[in-house]
């Protein structure tokens, strides 16, 4: 890693937690290993010893502590999937998460302008943009907030259901959706998931088949995901089983449930929470095409 | 057999029969969904380009390939035979697999040639090769004409562009990589 991007980094970091003090966020570091993660379909814990897992998000413990009262919570930690690993992804990241009481996903979605605008001024003051494969994205003018219906039907002329259905909605996000997100100038916002496609948000009041979910895009990379989140306690247990049952018949092992979290998630007030990929930021603010150009080492080097 | 996760570039794997080689790779997952691995491979007996788009749980099958030192012997027709000098087994490759190559076969020239299973599917060469001059015109001494190349044809029937000095029977080196002239060899 060249000396430049280490500095970028290292003042990305500093800018992100200026913002968060700023605003009255209380910082919180809570334990990266740990009994067990919300199980997810796609996403494998690295196991260690006793059958604890390292932290795949912090979640489910910055959760529990807005049961307990907190209402601005943020955290910059490690994070650990096992098996991931591309241009834009490593087995050992760093996540960026903050979670609030009393709001929804809108309010995220204002800290996330509100917070790209502030990195770019500080972080990159010359052109304040952003950069993707030799683009500038501007985070000052407005964002567009389009529906994952909306997008899939626009860029793919597909139906989102019917691509789920099918078994292929990666495939047309990844090829299609995501190249079209690209050409926009400023960051985009997809919103409103299948609610299939998100594990721990509530669904909307006006429509329950969709989850109050959103992605933030810039350049077409996906940085951020967050949603209004769901309490009810029953239901979040089902949809575990439900990615449990899924696993098993993928052929993976099921995985441990949080029982504490779940015991406690009746007394979560409205809240919402979102998790943004810290090395992707810095990637967007250096310019740079691929994650091992932003951090100190890749597992290849060690 | 090789995993997913054993995808990377510089892979060698069988494909519907053929060897291929993994020339780009890239994993990407889309929030939090399942993820995909994004290939591209290039077939190593005709050079053609696929991309393949595979998931979790799919296996390949690893494509051995050898590489084997031999010495061209002779062309008949379209086909060029070679020999391995330990075990004298022959080995016969087509005009087209040989590609640019066949340009600078010379007989008893050694190459390294690319085994898939019995078939060779191609060769690799020394950089650089010696070839004589057996065409070309003489030089006009005082020609002002500003042209500093002429064509000269080897004794491997190649044509190629070399400096005016150069006369037949003389001795050239070839950069096998570009196919360009690159010095004259004294003496």
């Amino acid at each position: 890693m060249k000396i430049d991007a280490l500095w970028l980094r290292a003042n990305v970091i500093k800018t992100v937690r200026d913002f968060f003090w700023e605003r009255g966020f209380l910082e919180v570091e809570t334990p990266l290993l740990i009994p067990a993660n919300a199980p997810e379909e796609y996403i494998n814990p690295i196991i260690t010893t006793n059958s604890w897992q390292l932290q795949t998000s912090p979640e489910i413990c910055m959760k529990r502590l807005l049961c307990g009262g907190h209402q601005k919570l943020f955290q910059i930690s490690r994070c650990w999937r096992s098996g991931e690993r591309g241009s834009r992804h490593l087995s050992e990241f760093t996540m960026l998460e903050w979670y609030r009481s009393d709001c929804d996903y809108h309010t995220l979605m204002a800290d996330c302008e509100e917070l790209l605008q502030y990195v770019a001024a500080r972080c990159i003051p010359e052109s304040r943009s952003f950069v993707r494969d030799s683009s500038l994205i501007t985070p000052f003018a407005p964002w567009q907030r389009i529906s994952v219906q909306e997008a899939f039907l626009r860029f793919g002329q597909v139906d989102v259901w019917e691509c789920l259905r099918k078994g292929l909605y990666e495939e047309v996000l990844t090829s299609t959706v995501e190249p079209a997100l690209a050409g926009f100038s400023t960051p985009v916002i997809l919103m409103d998931y299948p609610k299939e496609l998100a594990a721990l948000a509530r669904t909307k009041h006006e429509d329950s088949e969709l989850a109050e979910r959103f992605e933030l895009y810039v350049g077409g990379l996906e940085l951020a995901n967050g949603f209004s989140e769901l309490n009810d306690p029953d239901e979040q247990r089902r949809r575990f089983e439900e990615a449990n049952r899924s696993r098993r018949n993928a052929g993976q092992t099921a995985l441990p449930m949080p029982e504490p979290f779940l015991n406690t998630l009746a007394t979560m007030p409205e809240s919402a929470g979102i998790a943004m990929g810290l090395d992707r930021l810095v990637m967007l603010t250096a310019g740079a095409d691929t994650i091992d150009e932003v951090v100190t080492f890749t597992p290849e080097e060690l | 057999m090789y995993t997913v996760a054993d995808l990377k570039k510089g892979l060698k794997i069988i494909l519907d029969g053929d060897p291929y080689l993994v020339v780009a790779f890239d994993f990407v997952k889309p929030g939090k969904g399942q993820a995909l691995y994004r290939t591209k491979m290039r077939n190593m007996i005709n050079g053609s380009l696929l991309d393949r788009t595979y998931r979790s749980g799919e296996s390949f099958e690893p494509a051995s390939l050898e590489e084997r030192s031999m010495e061209y012997l002779y062309k008949e027709g379209e086909h060029y035979t070679f020999m391995d000098q330990q075990t004298f087994e022959q080995v016969v490759m087509e005009e087209e697999t040989l590609g640019d190559a066949k340009n600078y076969l010379l007989e008893n020239l050694k190459v390294e040639v690319m085994l898939f299973g019995e078939k060779a599917i191609g060769i690799s060469l020394p950089n650089f090769v010696n070839l004589r001059v057996t065409e070309t015109e003489p030089w006009a001494k005082g020609d002002t004409s500003g042209n500093d190349s002429k064509p000269a044809t080897v004794e491997t029937g190649y044509v190629l562009r070399v400096p005016p000095f150069i006369e037949v029977g003389e001795l050239i080196v070839i950069d096998t990589r570009t196919g360009d002239y690159s010095t004259r060899v004294k003496g």
